[in-house]
């Protein structure tokens, strides 16, 4: 490996903690008793479901229809029954509900016919389409849809492929053992992304500290008959974001305004690459994932679990310590507390700690920022963190976009060096989320003050139009008016002053017609109430024998009234009409 | 002499001064009022005349003219902070009580396809037809419930939009020298 | 369940340790220190460090932030030493206490405490001192005066008179006022040549307690509490005026080694210039914060009419570093070639 690697600024290095989940190879994990499915789970639209409450489903079969082209679909994660399309608990920081497909499993885990394909028989469309339909996605934790990034960029060459084995956050091993034991399928899913980008270089990059995941790597390179270079980056916390492996293995930088396609280069994680080739080349949707169980357990391993099976099951597996407070989801940079054990593993789970305070100490108060720089020292994104602090702190999110705070990373290596203990990072999600809300108002403002004034507009339009047409209208009222009172006056000596006639004649009928919407509108309204208080004890569960009967009454007291309504009503315009 | 010479020079530096600001007054006029439009961008939009005005830009222009800054229920305490901040003026208490956001929803089992509420909504955001059920396009409703009021069926509620997780936010890390000042704040929010 | 957000693991580092490592890095000047002058010295920075504890909980009180947390950040206890280890040794006691009570109450808390305020505070307990009390505060102890630990004590404490031997002057001040007493007739290097007032190469056993200062620097630089922008900055330009003007006129200028050693030149460079609160805080906005500082002091100490410059030239430089500091923002990650 004589290739010159380059560096990028900052960077910590917090204690790795890798050693106790490599221990054992990748485990099945059990099945649960429920899997709750989350229709959202990558970046873009939500899928739809296409699944009822007692539908049979099967193994790898659709349950969620991708919506639009940044969107993945999700799949029935084993046979079974659907328990409900509801809400439910999600792993998100929010602890909020979203809509999830929960399947009671058969046991049977029988799959769908799988089809396997020879993907060079295909067009690049139908690949891209294959791996939307199989809902194969970043699994790195960004989870963006991989088929909407295996499109390169129509003016700029592609230059490099970047694969990222690097896992550089503390206690996920996850991808580690992925490369050790499923090497070979790793370099052929790697194949397919080479393939549709049609790179100059595939650049397979992997931390110097997982030698064992390298050298299975370059084996199954050689085994294959490619040509991927397999690079070991120096050991630095985040050299696994893609940004940094980028910037590493081929010395680009990325900012957050430029697409890296546009500077020639793509990256995807391995386990990406992985699922990509057991979609194309088996047939098999993304049902299941690595997930690293590790922290404060007595049996830390990496295990194959199937997508939505609920943490705390999950994390049984590996026997957490009495002492366990809580599950951390993704490493302990970035991840963070699941707000509820029953949340189930997404494709972004990645790994499970098992928190205790022993483990990871509550953070001692805040102080105030002393402006010590280390801050932006440790920044990989060489930004000015504690600006962005004061800033996000005083609200002033103007300002905190001048210090560019879209371009960070939220790696976590500003609050991690901090003396003071600032929660730097919250204070960027808080500025983020309230600038993208701003956003998103102002945006809803815009629209809402052009389609007022569209209106405003039309509605002068129209009554420019009426005036128009009323004063034409009057006009030839008047010259009627006028050739006839010539005609009479031709014949006789016909009575002077009609001029008033014809607004009286005209007005008359405009009345009638007033009145007749009005007694419509009135009756249309006697009608709706009845209709309302009729329809509303239908909306009641109905809970027992006596309730029962009394809706029945009621039913059939509706339907006299309808029927007296429609009575009564009818005739009533028609009475005013000839009034 | 001197004295002459003084005067000769500080008549000068006016004259060149003076023609300096003149030109620049020339040179960068700014067109319209941008005032307005300021304080129109801060305003929410939703047209929906609570203030007592026809619409947000009647009352940009109020306020422009001296009008009191705290008549926009929609736009909350923040909306009066902020035209505070452009203004200068001093922050006053809302108005008027501070509502969640909210979309009109039609109960279409009841509605009888009048139209009242179609010409009622300031923003086009009520699809239907004479006599045929009508719907309201959430994405576009703007909460302003002029649709309400000219409903003869009352067939039209609010409905608050809720936290979720597409428009959950992170709150603000919360601060902890003073916890008696956080507290404060947090009862002072509740009331 | 508990709400705390990531990142879950932290260095191991706190307000606390970082001033430790400050005064740690003081530690081997302080030596040099009472080597030459005797233990008035230790004198003075328990007096400072009392007086500033002692306002810093006054203060805290008042305004109702807790004491054990800010009391023990040891900020307070910085700017105690930079305080004492720049006032004469034998200064009297209140001396000290006004000018520490000052930065404290004045320059740090009432500007918000620790992380806000916009000077120097130690540099302002100086300035404000040299201004109040000059007299008192250029009275430095002769060379070769051996004075006991109890007789050092009672000077400070006011016990006993303040005699002439009391009131020398620092190598800087000596060599400023026999240039403009002989204005013009005397040469330098006929004045470096008095080892009594001059010492080996700077000042009499003043140059061993900047050295000390550097060893404390260098390791502040080691251990990553500093960089090396603003010190490396600092001398750089100090060295460049005082050698060129030394190059131009070795009569009537002394050559850079004798600034650099002389007077607060080193502690400035290493302990208060990188201050990092009222300093600049962009690596090349540091450089010019450094660069300033060094030229300011060598001008003021110079041609100014004060002994020493550094107190001045830092005051001065914090006024610039918030502008400084908007000027100089680095570019970041990926958006390099453009700005």
């Amino acid at each position: 490996m004589l290739m010159n690697l380059f560096k990028f600024k900052g960077g910590v290095k917090p204690p790795t903690n890798k050693t106790q989940s490599v221990g054992l190879p990748i485990a099945q994990a059990p099945l649960p008793s429920s899997l709750i499915v989350p229709l959202h789970q990558s970046i873009g639209g939500t899928p739809r479901p296409v699944v009822q409450a007692g539908d049979k489903v099967l193994k790898g079969q659709l349950i969620g229809e991708a919506d639009g082209w940044i969107s993945a679909a999700v799949h029935a994660p084993t046979s079974g029954t659907v328990r409900a399309v509801a809400m439910h608990v999600q792993p998100h920081p929010s602890g909020l509900d979203a809509l999830c497909v929960v399947i009671e499993p058969d046991g049977r885990d029988e799959w769908i016919d799988r089809q396997p394909l020879d993907y060079s028989a295909l067009s690049p469309e139908e690949v891209r389409e294959r791996l939307q339909q199989a809902g194969v996605v970043g699994l790195g934790g960004a989870v963006f849809p991989t088929h909407g990034k295996l499109t390169a960029s129509k003016t700029v060459p592609m230059d490099e492929l970047v694969i990222n084995g690097a896992e550089c956050e503390p206690f996920i091993t996850c991808d580690d053992l992925l490369m050790r034991e499923r090497a070979e399928e790793v370099v052929r899913g790697v194949g397919i992304f080479r393939d549709l980008l049609q790179p100059k270089k595939v650049l397979i990059g992997i931390e110097d500290n997982k030698p064992e995941a390298a050298a299975a790597m370059r084996a199954a390179v050689q085994a294959v008959g490619e040509t991927f270079e397999v690079i070991q980056v120096p050991t630095l916390y985040p050299a696994g974001g893609a940004k940094q492996l980028i910037r590493v293995l081929t010395g680009k930088e990325v900012p957050a305004s430029k697409r890296s396609t546009d500077l020639g280069v793509q990256c995807f994680n391995v386990a990406t690459a992985y699922t990509a080739w057991r979609a194309v080349a088996h047939g098999e949707p993304v049902v299941s994932r690595l997930v690293t169980l590790s922290g404060n357990v007595q049996a830390p391993r990496n295990y194959e679990v199937l997508i939505g099976t609920p943490m705390g099951e999950l994390l049984q597996l590996a026997q957490p310590q009495p002492d366990t407070d809580g599950i951390i989801m993704g490493g302990p940079m970035m991840g963070f507390l699941v707000p509820d054990a029953n949340a189930p593993v997404v494709k972004a789970t990645n790994c499970l700690i098992a928190h205790s305070a022993q483990l990871f100490p509550p953070k001692a108060p805040e102080m105030p920022c002393i402006r010590c720089g280390s801050c932006a020292q440790a920044c990989p994104h060489e930004l000015q963190p504690f600006e962005m602090y004061w800033f996000s702190r005083a609200k002033n999110f103007g300002k905190t976009q001048e210090y560019h705070i879209f371009d960070c990373i939220e790696c976590g290596c500003c609050s991690f060096v901090c003396p003071s203990r600032i929660p730097l990072v919250s204070y960027f999600r808080f500025a983020k989320s309230e600038i993208w809300a701003r956003e998103r108002e102002k945006k809803a403002a815009d629209t809402a003050k052009e389609r007022f004034e569209f209106k405003q507009l039309r509605e002068e339009r129209e009554k420019a139009e009426k005036a128009e047409k009323l004063a034409k209208a009057a006009a030839a009222q008047a010259a009627k008016k006028a050739a006839e009172a010539a005609a009479a006056a031709a014949a006789e000596n016909a009575p002077p002053a009609d001029a008033p006639a014809p607004t009286t004649e005209q007005t008359v009928p405009v009345d009638a017609g007033m009145d007749a919407k009005k007694a419509a509108i009135e009756a249309a309204m006697a009608r709706a109430k009845a209709q309302r208080a009729a329809a509303q004890p239908r909306n009641t569960e109905l809970q027992d024998a006596a309730m029962q009967q009394e809706v029945a009454e009621i039913e059939a007291r509706r339907a006299a009234a309808h029927l007296t309504d429609t009575e009564a009503t009818t005739p009533a315009p028609a009475k005013e009409k000839t009034e | 002499m001197e004295i002459l010479l003084a005067i000769a020079i500080m008549a000068l530096g006016a004259i060149v001064l003076g023609a300096a600001l003149g030109f620049a007054s020339i040179k960068f006029k700014v067109e319209g009022d941008p005032l307005v439009e300021k304080i129109e961008a801060i305003l929410p939009q939703t047209q929906c005349g609570q203030c007592g005005y026809p619409g947000c830009k009647p009352y940009a222009e109020a306020i422009a003219n001296g009008e009191e800054i705290n008549k926009c229920p929609p736009g909350g305490s923040e909306g009066v902070q902020r035209l505070a901040d452009l203004l200068g003026r001093e922050v006053k208490p809302l108005d008027a009580e501070e509502k969640p956001k909210a979309v009109a929803l039609i109960d279409e089992n009841t509605c009888i396809g009048c139209t009242l509420c179609i010409q009622a909504c300031p923003v086009d955001a009520i699809v239907g037809a004479a006599k045929q059920m009508h719907t309201i396009v959430a994405a576009l409703c703007t909460g302003c419930e002029l649709c309400l009021p000219p409903c003869p069926v009352e067939c039209i509620s609010m409905e608050t939009i809720g936290e979720n997780i597409d428009n959950w936010k992170w709150k603000y890390p919360v601060v902890e020298i003073r916890p008696e000042l956080r507290q404060a704040a947090a009862s002072q929010e509740a009331a | 369940m508990m709400f705390a957000p990531a990142p879950y693991l932290l260095k191991d580092v706190s307000v606390s340790k970082v001033m430790a490592q400050v005064c740690l890095a003081l530690l081997p000047g302080i030596v040099a220190y009472a080597w030459l002058v005797g233990p008035a010295i230790l004198f003075q920075l328990i007096i400072a460090s009392l007086a500033a504890l002692g306002a810093e909980a006054v203060m805290l009180r008042l305004q109702g932030k807790p004491l054990a947390m800010f009391l023990t950040d040891g900020s307070a206890i910085v700017s105690a030493w930079l305080i004492a280890l720049t006032f004469p040794p034998l200064a009297p006691w209140w001396l000290v206490v006004t000018g520490t009570v000052f930065a404290i109450v004045i320059a740090k808390q009432l500007y918000g405490g620790l992380g806000q305020n916009p000077f120097n505070p130690a540099m302002i307990a100086f300035a404000v001192c040299i201004v109040a009390f000059p007299a008192l505060m250029s009275q430095w102890p002769s060379v070769g005066l051996q004075l006991s630990v109890s007789d050092q004590l009672q000077v400070i404490l006011g016990l006993m008179p303040r005699v002439d031997a009391l009131s020398g002057a620092t190598p800087l001040d000596a060599m400023k006022t026999a240039l403009k007493l002989a204005d013009g007739n005397v040469e330098v290097s006929h004045l470096l040549a008095n080892q009594d007032l001059y010492g080996n190469f700077a000042g009499r056993g003043w140059e061993w307690v900047a050295v000390g200062y550097l060893l404390g620097g260098l390791w502040m630089w080691q251990r990553k509490l500093i960089t090396w922008h603003v010190p490396t900055a600092y001398v750089a330009a100090l060295v460049a005026i005082s050698g060129s003007l030394w190059l131009y006129n070795p009569a009537q200028f002394a050559n850079p080694l004798f600034h650099l050693l002389s007077g607060g030149a080193m502690l400035g460079a290493f302990f208060i210039a990188t201050d990092p609160v009222s300093g600049c805080t962009t690596p090349r906005g540091k450089l010019i914060f450094g660069a300033g500082c060094g030229l300011l002091a060598y001008i003021i100490r110079v041609f100014g009419g004060y002994p020493d410059g550094v107190a001045f030239a830092v005051l001065l430089m914090n006024l610039c570093a918030p502008v400084i500091d908007l000027l100089t923002q680095p570019p970041i990650f990926g958006m390099k070639d453009k700005s």
